[in-house]
């Protein structure tokens, strides 16, 4: 047992990885469900009273509980992950990407001491919540994607695993929206949000 | 009762969010500087995988676990909200480094500033709500 929890502990092979989450899509879909963890943002807003002023929100959420479990089991996995089957490093990083950030201020963990590599505290500890540059990255980034996926209909899960498995073209488009975002965030935005 | 399994399902989703590392912003900037193949791998084996699971579901019309046959609607074909609206994620995915899935997770980790994350990202989409009859689909 004690082998078993050392091998679930190391970081997983990308095959591995994609392996297990073609399971969890087919493990919805069996169950009941769907593949796609976006539409509780919309579930939370008609919960919220969403739907007494815009029709958008006004749905029988009841019949999306199943998907607010999911996404609350999912807070449950990332807390055993990190507590009991955390790899003895930090996510390992290439080094291209090390330095690129690097120039621009933000530390990639080398060692567990620095940071476990999910997320870089210069931006996202909680100390630096109420700083202006912290507050754009949470607040405008997470305004950005509640506002995208809906427009687009799905993320990640929905478009680029769901939507491309089942082969539907209106997915493709989306994740190649996905990656023109991404990409003008990545090398023309971020240099100039990093330095405030 | 019949909501369990999907709890455990999440718990299972949350595991794998973080031991593939998806869940790290770190990885995803590695992803948009095309630096490591790592996230492209565990899309593709997903998709690759997915679609065989996919495939092999409507050949066999596979029941659920309740007894009806698995179906699949297919989404509208149009091009703005499917550009848009990614390009818009896109921007979000790349500045938070976390897409709605790994948002939950990492709360599980103890960052609560993904909590905040969370709160705008339910804003946006109330957002969205508000102006969906005023832009194109």
């Amino acid at each position: 047992m004690t082998n078993i929890i050392e091998l679930i502990s190391q970081p997983w092979h990308w095959s591995i990885s994609g392996a297990m989450i073609a399971l969890v899509m087919f493990l919805l879909l069996y169950f009941g469900g769907e593949f796609g963890v976006s539409g509780n943002l919309r579930t939370l807003c008609a919960i919220g009273g969403a739907g007494k002023k815009i029709s958008f929100f006004n749905f029988n959420w009841r019949n999306q509980i199943w998907n607010l479990v999911f996404i609350f089991g999912a807070i449950g996995g990332g807390f055993i992950a990190s507590q009991y089957l955390a790899s003895d490093m930090p996510v390992q990083i290439a080094e291209a990407t090390r330095d690129h950030l690097a120039s621009e201020g933000i530390a990639t963990p080398v060692t567990l001491e620095d940071g476990t590599g999910y997320v870089p505290m210069e931006i996202f500890a909680k100390e630096k919540i109420l700083t202006l540059r912290s507050l754009i990255f949470i607040v405008l980034g997470g305004l950005m994607i509640g506002f995208g996926t809906r427009w687009a209909g799905g993320c990640t899960s929905g478009h680029a695993i769901s939507g491309l498995s089942n082969l539907q073209l209106p997915s493709l488009i989306a994740v190649v929206g996905f990656f023109i975002g991404g990409l003008i965030m990545t090398h023309f935005l971020l240099p100039f949000l990093f330095s405030l | 009762m019949k909501l369990i399994k999907f709890f455990i399902v999440g718990l299972l989703f949350g595991i794998i969010m973080t031991k593939s590392e998806a869940v790290s912003w770190f990885r995803i900037q590695e992803m948009f500087h095309f630096d490591s193949f790592h996230m492209y791998g565990i899309i593709g084996t997903a998709v690759v995988l997915g679609a065989v699971i996919i495939w092999s579901v409507k050949q066999s019309r596979l029941k659920n676990s309740s007894g009806t046959e698995i179906s699949f609607n297919p989404k509208d074909l149009s091009v703005p909200r499917y550009l848009f609206g990614g390009t818009i994620f896109g921007l979000g995915w790349a500045m938070t480094g976390a897409c709605p899935g790994p948002m939950f997770t990492l709360v599980g980790h103890g960052f609560i500033s993904m909590i905040l994350v969370i709160l705008s990202a339910v804003a946006g989409t109330y957002l969205y709500g508000v102006v969906r009859e005023r832009i194109p689909h």
